[in-house]
């Protein structure tokens, strides 16, 4: 089971870092989905792996640890939260700008101006 | 009785605050908004001054949250430095605010709002005794600093903020896997507990939890804007608002602050095998983002630019400093923090200022028609490029003096003077070359016409004179910060405090 599980926390951030060094927002933001999938997953194996265990000490032989539970029911919220801003972002940002480039130089001189 | 919950308070009012920003108003909502926001403010002030005074008394104020004692529940752990910090941003916050009053709230809607959940954010992030809590305020303070970053609208922002809502999501998945890592490690999070911890770690284990924390490491250099992850930092601040820019001089340091808690408590020097694993990096980084600073300055042709730069280079100051790693040192680098926030905050706003009054040439370095109030921006211009560039007599000169003085030159620390005095050279001909030709070689003929309000110029007013209120009483601030720098380096006390604290 723990090299299952690795195996997928594995893959998906080798498949979202991949993502996210692409040069357009949207693969980006999918990317970054990706990325905080697998790091929800992997704050949940902090607490090891147990099968049929309540988060309860003393109710079981075996009993998972509730921590990691929480954290990552909190990392869901505001990983879902920023999700769905980036991706706001992004379409507007295509919208304004035109492409859906990340670093697309246009003729006014950015910054420097 | 409300002496308990002090720990809290200057996080939950900032909150209300914002709750009640929020409501609808009404047709002509947005004078009764500013008058919360003001009202909030100047209680967010006060009361981080008692916070202050109290922690001065007891050492430390540890508050179990909801009563769970640590390390099972989570606690605000508020020891000198972190009330030190939470005053600087209450003071910081309220000309910015004043100055924001003025119309600067109108450009996109909940800026109010925005304003206080921002300060909320970080004035949990300095209170809290919690990794994985600090995480939450980190996502808190950013959710605000993404919308208010966007304030106003525009392509140019639109792309930036982009920028940095990508980067900082990146930074919030890495801190997950650090927080994680150090968790699975050695099964707690509080950051007193993670201090005693860590020192029982060997082998394997210690190489797992070096793992984290240097990934940690990554998230707040993000944060602070330490090459090579600086690069967001000076396009975010040179586009948005100033007012926005002028509240985020605080938001570097709290990358600075993240750093200097972590990497002192926890990886500090109590913690045997995994002892200072951030410091050489620290140091290199820390003197390769002053020189990546210098070259920005010398090639910006923008003022906002250019502030943008010079705070790179401070954070650069700042890191180096603290990497040298004893109490002198981070005594006189935490005088130069209180020093670089203000007066990045006062120079953003007059940057702003200026590219009002002057119209169409706005910030940009060049020649241009006379201002309406030109010789008051120039005073102030001349009062801020002296304090930034750390001239005598006002307190960037006295930072500067501090940071060699504690570093008095030897074997390593000689690079240090090297990249302080050289910044400081650059520093010098940029910021005159960028005074001159603004103000001093202006186009014959009329003046421009738009003038801004005197609250405005009163606001930064407030900000340069905190410089040099400063100046005058360094001595007792600069032996205060010895203090704090004290209580950081003794590390046995936060568990002793924390752990047995939280049970009452």
């Amino acid at each position: 089971m723990e090299t299952l599980y690795s195996v997928t926390v594995g893959v998906l951030t080798a498949c979202s870092v991949f993502l996210i060094l692409r040069g357009r927002s949207f693969p980006v933001v999918v990317g970054i989905t990706m990325l905080s999938y697998a790091v929800n997953l992997f704050l949940f194996s902090t607490g090891r792996l147990t099968i049929d265990g309540a988060p309860i000490y003393g109710t079981q032989e075996t009993y998972a640890d509730p921590l990691p539970q929480a954290l990552v029911l909190t990392a869901i919220v505001i990983g879902f939260a920023m999700t769905a801003y980036s991706i706001i972002l992004a379409v507007r940002a295509r919208g304004e700008i035109g492409t859906d480039e990340v670093n697309q130089q246009d003729n006014s001189t950015e910054g420097n101006r | 009785m409300w002496q308990q919950h002090l720990a809290i308070l200057p996080i939950l009012v900032p909150l209300f605050a914002a709750l009640l920003q929020l409501l609808p108003w009404g047709d002509r909502p947005q004078p009764k908004r500013r008058a919360i926001g003001l009202l909030a403010s100047i209680l967010t002030l006060v009361l981080s001054i008692a916070l202050l005074i109290q922690v001065n008394q007891d050492q430390m104020i540890v508050y179990a949250l909801g009563n769970w004692s640590a390390p099972f529940g989570i606690v605000l752990m508020v020891d000198k430095l972190s009330a030190l910090m939470m005053l600087i941003t209450a003071i910081l916050a309220l000309p910015v605010l004043i100055y924001g009053c003025y119309a600067e709230d109108n450009l996109g809607s909940h800026f109010q709002a925005l304003f206080q959940f921002q300060i909320m954010g970080i004035m949990g992030a300095f209170a809290t005794g919690d990794i994985f809590n600090l995480f939450v305020f980190f996502e808190v303070l950013l959710i605000s600093s993404y919308a208010l970053l966007m304030h106003g609208g525009g392509k140019f922002r639109l792309r930036t903020t982009l920028h940095y809502v990508l980067l900082n999501l990146l930074g919030s998945a890495l801190f997950l896997i650090g927080i994680g890592t150090l968790y699975g490690v050695t099964g707690t999070l509080n950051m007193a507990d993670l201090a005693t911890q860590i020192q029982q770690l060997t082998g394997d284990q210690a190489a797992l939890a070096k793992a984290g924390g240097m990934m940690l490491l990554i998230v707040f250099g993000i944060k602070a804007a330490i090459l090579p992850l600086h690069f967001w930092l000076p396009q975010a601040y040179s586009t948005t608002t100033g007012v926005v820019a002028a509240l985020f001089a605080i938001m570097t340091k709290v990358g600075v602050y993240a750093i200097v808690r972590v990497y002192t408590l926890i990886f500090g020097p109590e913690a045997n095998e995994l002892a200072f694993i951030a410091h050489d990096w620290l140091w290199v980084m820390g003197l390769i983002t002053m020189l990546a600073g210098a070259i920005g300055i010398l090639g910006a042709r923008d003022l906002r630019l250019l502030v943008a730069y010079l705070v790179v280079i401070s954070i650069g100051t700042l890191i180096a400093t603290y990497s040298l790693n004893d109490i002198a040192t981070t005594g006189a680098m935490l005088f130069y923090l209180i020093h670089s926030t203000f007066i990045t905050g006062a120079l953003f706003l007059l940057a702003d200022l200026i590219a009002f009054e002057r119209g169409k040439t706005a910030s940009r370095i060049v020649s241009g028609k006379k201002m309406a109030n030109h010789s008051t921006y120039s005073v102030m211009f001349l009062v801020a490029a002296i304090a930034i560039i750390g001239l005598p007599p006002l307190s960037g000169f006295v930072g500067k003096l501090f940071i060699l003085e504690s570093a008095s030159p030897n074997g390593t620390s000689f690079w240090l003077w090297g990249a302080v005095l050289g910044a400081t050279l650059i520093m010098l001909i940029s910021v005159t070359r960028a005074g001159s030709k603004m103000l001093w070689h202006t186009l014959s003929g009329k003046p421009n016409e738009q003038s801004a309000p005197l609250g405005k110029r009163a606001a930064v007013i407030m900000l340069l004179a905190l410089s040099l209120t400063m100046t005058i009483f360094a001595n007792p601030i600069r032996s205060y910060t010895t203090d704090v720098a004290e209580q950081l380096y003794d590390i046995q006390q936060y568990p002793s405090r924390v752990l047995t604290e939280g049970e009452k």
